[in-house]
């Protein structure tokens, strides 16, 4: 029964019925009686004085409620929107962390900041009434350029010199001898460009307060609602943390940008109970560009130090990291803890040295994306390490060869202070080469080149850091909270099974794959299974889904849970079969005494425990219902071979992707349909940085690439039939043996593809994204 | 946003001169424009129906004039809001110097401009094409201005 539908099993999305049939139920289909409609007032500066805000001709604009402003908030008692994770300089000193107020409050910062909420009976009565907000505007010069940002004006008074923090890891010493006895150095300026996340559901909102309980309800696009409650009762001071209950239902995609706590959402449940009514909102499409946070955005010089036979010496880093006008909930990590401690990549370079100045500018702010920190990282070592190669005149495939860590170095210690697990790195780069058919690459360079083309190869071998986090490890590094799951298992009377977890699904598929693991552990039918997630009146506080966590952790919490009911059952069957406790088995749905023909089936001992007739009642409380907290003991280290092979026209400067492989090492797999669906995703995604995407801002801090116009979205006719296969080493600490998959495909593709461009090319450096004219100018200009 | 040119104006330096600064042959010459009213010495207040792209707005423009040389150059100061469509704002120097014995005008322009809100974000590169056709047929029609004008006489 468990074979078809349990772990391993390639079973049909449960979620899929309903949003297929248009049934899904996301927060903007959320309404409630009464509810009045926000809308912001934006600015339309990157920088300016914010004098006067005058109200009274949107106050009197038809249909509106009321309109509020920074002032109105502040007057209120809430504070600013914080961030999450204190970073510290390397000389010691804590990172500069501006003022933060949800409405802007004397200056504006970005484009796109709102200052100034409009709530209205109609939603077209809020838009008329937003416009009709006056506020008085003193320009001052906008800080945009990120290489420039420390010699520019301050933004903030409590940064000087733009500077958030100057962060450093890994030895500098030893990294500086590294490279004074090195045979060779490669050298690259590497621009990691900006991204907007572009999810298909826009963020939104709803605000209800119930003034006979004193408590409220937002429904939003989180990834977290428990975080989302914890800093909005916390941090901002909205209401008690037992008065607010958060509820993410169905959400359309969040790769990051709906993990934050952002402006709109702490106005409106603010409002919804200073008016007592409901407030929703919805961002329009042209808000998600200017205000959701966006990805990336990193300039970077390396230098890789080599021996005459290619073995890796030492690796120096040195990142300018673009914060944007404020500090985002998690935007201090990115570029440091999930960028530095990568930087080790799948090698044993001895020596290591990453500085990172992180810097304000006046852009929207800037946190995590699909990958944060290590698609960066990746970046930086899959371009440099393949430019090695080239540079020394060794095949790109053997130089990394000669630098893996190998399967018996693990468990293996960086010198970025991570302890990678488990892997085995040649096995994946083998079946990667075997797909890609490498040996017959010379002979379609050939045919491409009698054709007038051009063609390229390029490879990238990543490795990422999954399943945050260690709660103590990540303390103790900064973050505010711990990084542990949640899962509850109540079996139901008649055996069903209902579990709740902390984690949240916007895509991953959580309703199918936990069910799958119910089905595995307890033997029950899969269709019997209910997963609920997304509500903080439902579970226990937990964190949430990012970082490629939710099996890795929020499944590990669930297997615990489902042990504990085992370990329940059994006392139960021994109880009712009058078997010692220990005799009795537990496998496929059926608990059985041990060389006997006595058994229970799992519905009749959850029956039992409902009906306690024949029970140990003074041994034993009745019920059948487990909940786990699982906080991992370390890190997974999912980690994979990617080969692109690129066709240029150096006519048009158009790239075509001829072939895409990814082979990836996730562990084991619950449900290698879904691992797919989402490598598929994550390869778009790093595929669309390499050669489509660019968040772009012009000298003044207009945003120019503010709509599908001109930010260029991965359709499906720029990408290939992506062939994916995986390799298999379970990670060693978790349950499950698993690693995660949701990022892998934005991590490790970017590089890959770049390095087949640069490889058709015959250059060493290429902005991305590589666009049809900068390939076309690269051309002309070698 | 930068662009400039010159132009050769079949007229005296003191007729362009007049036109240059009169609200109703500025008002012909600019496309779109409903109204174009003086509303203090040197300062005059346009009303433009333009379509950018996929923005199509009415905007109000404040125009002042500044470093007035008169006869030889001044620099407009332009500000336009477009409410919800954004802003934009922009400088035109212009000089005239006179050429076949004062018979015939040169015209050289300088313009600089920069915008922003849904304008930048939505029609940045729209909006520097059709600021080019906008210059390019607001000096066409004050050129054929002149030529009508002038064309009875010959």
């Amino acid at each position: 029964m468990t074979a078809e539908t349990g772990i391993g099993a390639s079973v049909k999305r449960k979620e899929d019925a309903r949003f297929i049939t248009g049934t899904g139920r996301y927060t903007d289909d959320v309404s409630a009686p009464g509810q009045s409609y926000a809308v912001f007032a934006r600015s339309p500066h990157a920088r300016a004085k914010l004098g006067g805000i005058d109200t009274s001709a949107a106050a009197a604009s038809d249909g509106v409620v009321a309109v509020f402003t920074g002032a109105d908030l502040q007057a209120d008692g809430i504070g600013d929107l914080p961030c999450g994770w204190m970073v510290k300089s390397k000389d010691g000193s804590d990172m500069v962390q501006p003022p933060h107020p949800p409405l802007a409050i004397e200056r504006v910062n970005y484009v796109g900041e709102p200052y100034a909420v409009v709530v209205a009976e109609t939603l077209e009565a809020a838009k008329n009434g937003a416009e009709a907000v006056q506020a008085d505007f003193e320009e001052l010069p906008a800080v945009v350029d990120l290489k420039n940002a420390a010699a520019a004006d301050s933004i903030h008074d409590a940064a000087p010199n733009n500077q958030c923090y100057d962060w450093e890891l890994g030895d500098g010493a030893a990294t500086d001898a590294a490279f004074e006895r090195a045979h060779h150095v490669t050298r690259l300026h590497i621009v990691n460009n900006r991204l907007i996340p572009n999810a298909i559901e826009p963020r939104a909102a709803l605000g209800e307060y119930d003034a006979a309980a004193g408590s409220y309800t937002l429904h939003t696009t989180s990834q977290n609602p428990h975080l989302e409650r914890l800093v909005l009762a916390a941090f901002v001071n909205v209401a008690p943390e037992a008065k607010l209950r958060v509820i993410s239902p169905d959400v359309g995609g969040g790769f990051g940008s709906k993990i934050f706590v952002y402006a709109e959402e702490t106005a409106v449940i603010w409002a919804a109970g200073k008016l007592r009514r409901p407030v929703k909102w919805r961002a329009e499409r042209s808000e998600s560009f200017l205000a959701d946070a966006h990805g990336r955005d990193h300039v970077t010089d390396a230098e890789l130090a080599l021996a005459e036979d290619g073995e890796f010496l030492g690796l120096r880093v040195r990142t300018k990291a673009n914060m944007g006008a404020y500090l985002s909930t998690f935007a201090s990590s990115v570029p440091t803890y999930l960028y530095g401690t990568l930087l080790a990549g799948q090698y044993k370079t001895p020596a290591i040295h990453v500085q990172v100045q992180a810097l304000f500018t006046n852009t929207a702010p800037v946190d995590a994306y699909r990958g944060a920190g290590r698609p960066e990282a990746t970046y930086v070592v899959e371009r440099l390490v393949e430019t090695a190669a080239r540079e020394i005149g060794m095949d790109p495939s053997d130089l990394r060869r000669r630098n893996f860590i190998q399967p018996d170095d693990f468990p293996y210690e960086t010198p970025v202070a991570l302890t990678y697990d488990t892997g085995d790195y040649e096995a994946s780069l083998d079946k990667a080469l075997a797909h890609a058919d490498y040996a017959g690459f010379a002979a379609r360079k050939a045919a491409s080149e009698a054709s007038g083309n051009k063609r390229g190869i390029g490879f990238s071998c990543y490795i990422e850091a999954c399943g945050l986090a260690p709660s103590q490890v990540a303390i103790s590094l900064g973050a505010g909270v711990g990084l542990f799951e949640v899962g509850e298992v109540r079996v139901d009377v008649t055996g069903s099974v209902t579990v709740t977890t902390g984690s949240h699904s916007h895509g991953q598929s959580h309703e199918t794959t936990f069910a799958q693991i119910i089905s595995e552990k307890l033997g029950v039918q899969f269709e019997n299974v209910t997963v609920l997630h997304g509500d903080t009146g439902r579970s226990d506080y937990a964190l949430g889904t990012y970082g490629s966590r939710s099996l890795a952790v929020g499944g590990s919490a669930i297997v615990k849970a489902t042990e504990k009911i085992v370990a329940k059952g059994k006392k139960i069957a021994a109880h009712i079969l009058e078997a010692k406790e220990d005799q009795v088995d537990f496998a496929d749905g059926v608990f059985q005494v041990v060389d006997s023909n006595q058994s229970l089936t799992f519905g009749e001992v959850a029956f039992a425990a409902y009906v306690p007739a024949n029970y140990p009642l003074e041994e034993l409380e009745p019920g059948l219902s487990e909940k786990a907290f699982y906080d991992p003991p370390n890190f997974t280290y999912p980690a994979g071979a990617h080969i692109c092979e690129v066709e240029v026209d150096p006519q048009t400067g158009v790239v075509r992707i001829e072939k895409f492989v990814a082979v990836d090492d996730f562990g084991h797999i619950v449900n290698p349909m879904i691992v797919e669906g989402q490598v598929h995703g994550g390869l778009a995604q790093g595929i669309g940085q390499a050669l489509l995407e660019h968040g772009v801002y012009d000298e003044t801090g207009q945003l120019l690439s503010g709509s599908y116009m001109d930010y260029t979205m991965p359709r499906a006719d720029d990408l290939p039939s992506f062939l994916v296969d995986t390799t298999t080493t379970p990670c060693t600490h978790n349950p499950l043996g698993v690693k995660g998959c949701g990022e892998a495909g934005a991590i490790g593709s970017t590089a890959a593809v770049m390095n087949a461009v640069t490889n058709a090319l015959g250059v060493t450096e290429l902005p991305m994204p590589a666009t049809p004219e900068t390939v076309w100018r690269a051309l002309r200009e070698a | 946003m930068r662009q400039s040119g010159e132009h050769r104006i079949p007229a005296p330096r003191a007729e362009v001169w007049r036109a240059l600064n009169d609200p109703a042959v500025l008002r012909r010459c600019l496309d779109g424009c409903r109204s174009m009213r003086a509303v203090a010495d040197g300062e005059f207040v346009a009303e433009v129906a333009a379509k950018v792209g996929p923005v199509r707005a009415p905007f109000t423009a404040d125009i002042a004039l500044c470093d007035v040389a008169p006869m030889v150059s001044y620099r407009l100061e332009v500000r336009v809001r477009g409410g919800v469509a954004g802003f934009a704002k922009g400088s035109a120097s212009v000089r005239l110097a006179e050429v076949e014995n004062g018979r015939e005008t040169a015209l050289n322009y300088s313009i600089e401009g920069a915008i922003g809100g849904k304008l930048a974000q939505i029609g940045s590169r729209l909006v520097e094409s059709a600021a080019r056709k906008m210059t390019a047929s607001f000096f066409e029609r004050f050129v054929a201005d002149f030529a009508a004008s002038a064309a009875p006489a010959r």
